[in-house]
């Protein structure tokens, strides 16, 4: 569903708010509705699997940075990228039957969340290696040099990633050739268990970016609005051929994944951390701005029937066919594998079946 | 016949695809001013400008990582990676992205691009630059492999391969590329076809790369003997043709498979394998396997010649295997 069919009728205080942040705000809270419902779809058996990474408290960073790209950009996410998606104009159904491993998924129920991937919205794979996916936008940012495309790549990994040796190769090479690339690291504070200063000696990231010749910039990923300010300043440069890092701060409120209950970390800190929360802070603005609470109930209803028909989509949609696991290995007018059971048959039956080989 | 080398085969390949192809981007290192470690790229930056012949830093894994993205987005990269041996930094790009792409993605991502290299033993280059490892690409779902013994082969399925949509693992051989052969293109089978290198009723060798050259010095010298070998050079690793190599397994009942690459969970004990499961009751013979030695390479010259097999011992495996005839 697209964002402005939300404010078909306008209310008579309209005018006075402004619509960007309407529409961040309800970017932020499709994508925290969204998440809730990956949690339901897990809690009815749903989901494929319980590798599921939920993002919420980071959907500002999410939001920001993806409402500040053009529509020809690219980018690459983490494991934990359904808001950054969902802000580029992902269709939550297709998103949601992907986490369920059905053929109507963007991945035809191949990839699942952390492999999410839609070539239309730019959208170059969500990776599961930490890291893995940053080289591409710098291979992205390559063709669109080459082709002439005015577009940049971007990349959004976690604090994770920062320890990770092809960020760095990445961004030497993008500076050294002087790439349309923006990198984005949405520090959530942890990689899985593991707290940031237990990870890192030096925690001056934007430094790290600098010393290679990048434009670096640290943004609290607090307020959607300052973030989206920076991206596109940042997104300007980029697009000038001067690579860029972004380094946005906020906290990851749940588990690393649906069964992390988060041992490692203690009450105090969580619920200090949960302050730090995007969607009310963006939501105090509204009211601020003169947004009555009742007219943000309506919007709230709205996303919630929308990520409820998501979700019932999701769980009634078809699985795949089990042949299809064979499909989009190769290109499809090249190899195909064949099953082991054809091949035990081949080999007790080979003389029916000679010539049958591929 | 016209006569050509390995190396100008396949720079005369990659110069005609890129003429003919403007989104071949050639990435690696030293393959620009240097010309290329063995001298493949050499005189391409000249014809096609520092814009698409690229010289790289030492970073394998940005080098096959950003072409990985540049095939997902229009360009058709060819990274080179001087010694196979390097290919380790670059396994995830290879294995967990390019592979996998396609597939994680359902199918809607094409990963267009070439990864050459080149591995083998025969100049005492030692462990770490000498290795033949071509069983871990064909250990993964999603690559082609291609892996030409002579000239003609290297210009045809370098060619071929710069026209297809998935990734492509070009593993060309360090000692074959100074040497001439004969050069007809038209005489090559198709993408994926094996060919016979040479016919003969007794015993057959299943080979590649340089191993096609070695069996079929071999087999000459065995044809004085009186011993009829027929030599088969599978070309492609994936795609594997099983229907040549089957053809000439049930015409000869006896089977010398010869590979550089070492023997355990080698490429030798997927063929050896898969010749036996499909055609048991036409074995005389168990099928054999000569492969490399298990252990790293010595870089003694003859420590190293003696840990793969040679002429002379792939002569004295067809003798053992011909035992009872």
């Amino acid at each position: 569903m697209g964002t402005d069919t939300f404010f078909s009728t306008s209310s008579a205080s309209a005018h006075m708010i402004s619509e960007n942040s309407r529409l961040l705000y309800l970017q932020l809270l499709r994508i925290r509705t969204f998440e809730d419902r990956v949690g339901e779809l897990f809690l009815q058996g749903g989901s494929a699997g319980t590798m599921l990474h939920l993002s919420i408290g980071e959907e500002a960073p999410a939001v920001g940075v993806a409402e500040a790209m053009e529509p020809k950009d690219s980018f690459t996410t983490h494991h934990r990228g359904h808001g950054i998606f969902l802000a580029r104009g992902a269709d939550p159904k297709r998103m949601l039957a992907e986490i369920a491993g059905k053929e109507a998924g963007y991945c035809r129920g191949k990839g699942g969340s952390m492999h999410i991937a839609d070539r239309k919205l730019g959208h170059l794979g969500a990776n599961a290696i930490v890291g893995g996916g940053i080289p591409h936008v710098v291979g992205a940012g390559l063709s669109y040099q080459l082709l002439k495309v005015p577009a940049v790549s971007v990349a959004f990994f976690g604090d994770g990633a920062m320890q990770q040796g092809n960020l760095y190769e990445s961004m030497n090479l993008a500076a050294l050739w002087k790439l349309p690339v923006l990198f984005v690291c949405i520090n959530n504070q942890y990689g899985m268990g593991t707290r940031l200063d237990q990870a890192s000696a030096s925690l001056e990231f934007v430094k790290r970016a600098e010393s290679f010749g990048l434009v670096g910039k640290e943004v609290s990923g607090l307020d959607v609005e300052e973030v989206k300010k920076e991206a596109m300043e940042i997104l300007a440069l980029a697009r000038e051929g001067k690579p860029a890092f972004m380094k946005i701060d906020c906290y990851r409120f749940h588990g690393h994944a649906r069964k992390d209950k988060s041992p490692y970390r203690d009450q105090n800190e969580e619920e200090e951390g949960r302050k730090k929360d995007p969607l009310k802070y963006q939501a105090d603005r509204l009211l601020e701005q003169g947004v009555s609470v009742s007219e943000m109930d309506s919007w709230h209803k709205k996303v919630a029937d929308e990520m409820d028909e998501a979700l019932n989509f999701a769980l009634e949609t078809q699985e795949p066919v089990l042949n299809s696991m064979f499909e989009d290995v190769y290109a499809p007018n090249l190899t195909h594998p064949e099953s082991v059971g054809s091949r035990i048959d081949r080999a007790l039956y080979s003389d029916i079946l000679l010539g049958d080989s591929r | 016949m016209k006569e050509m080398t390995y190396r100008d085969a396949l720079r005369l390949g990659l110069q005609e695809s890129m003429q003919s192809d403007p989104t071949i981007v050639i990435l690696g290192e030293e393959v620009g001013r240097y010309g290329g470690a063995y001298g493949v790229t050499k005189g391409l930056l000249h014809e096609f400008g520092e814009d698409w012949v690229r010289d790289t830093p030492i970073s394998e894994e940005i080098l096959v990582g950003a072409a990985v993205g540049a095939a997902m987005t229009g360009l058709r990269p060819v990274a080179e990676l001087m010694y196979v041996d390097f290919i380790t930094l670059a396994m995830d790009q290879l294995v967990n992205q390019a592979a996998k792409i396609r597939y994680m993605f359902g199918g809607q991502i094409s990963v267009p691009m070439m990864l050459r290299s080149q591995g083998g033993t025969g100049r005492s280059a030692a462990a770490q630059h000498s290795q033949s490892l071509e069983a871990w690409v064909m250990h993964t779902p999603g690559l082609h492999l291609a892996m030409p013994a002579d000239a003609t082969d290297a210009y045809v399925l370098i060619k071929h391969a710069l026209t297809l949509a998935d990734p492509v693992i070009f593993l060309e051989h360090k000692g074959l590329y100074a040497q001439s052969f004969p050069f007809n293109p038209e005489s090559a089978p198709p993408w994926g076809r094996a060919k016979i290198s040479r016919s003969g009723n007794d015993c057959s060798i299943i080979c590649y790369s340089r191993m096609v050259q070695r069996s079929l010095e071999a087999a000459a010298q065995l044809a004085e003997l009186g011993v009829r070998v027929e030599v088969v050079d599978l070309r492609t690793l994936h795609p594997l043709d099983m229907e040549t190599v089957t053809k000439s397994v049930r015409k000869t009942g006896r089977v010398l498979v010869v590979t550089e690459d070492c023997l355990t969970a080698g490429v030798s004990a997927e063929l050896s394998a898969r010749i036996t499961e499909e055609n048991f009751e036409y074995l005389e013979e168990p099928v054999l396997r000569m492969a490399g030695e298990d252990i790293p390479i010595p870089v003694a010259p003859a420590l190293e010649a003696a840990s793969v097999p040679t002429n002379e011992s792939i002569k004295q495996s067809i003798l053992k295997l011909m035992r009872k005839k």
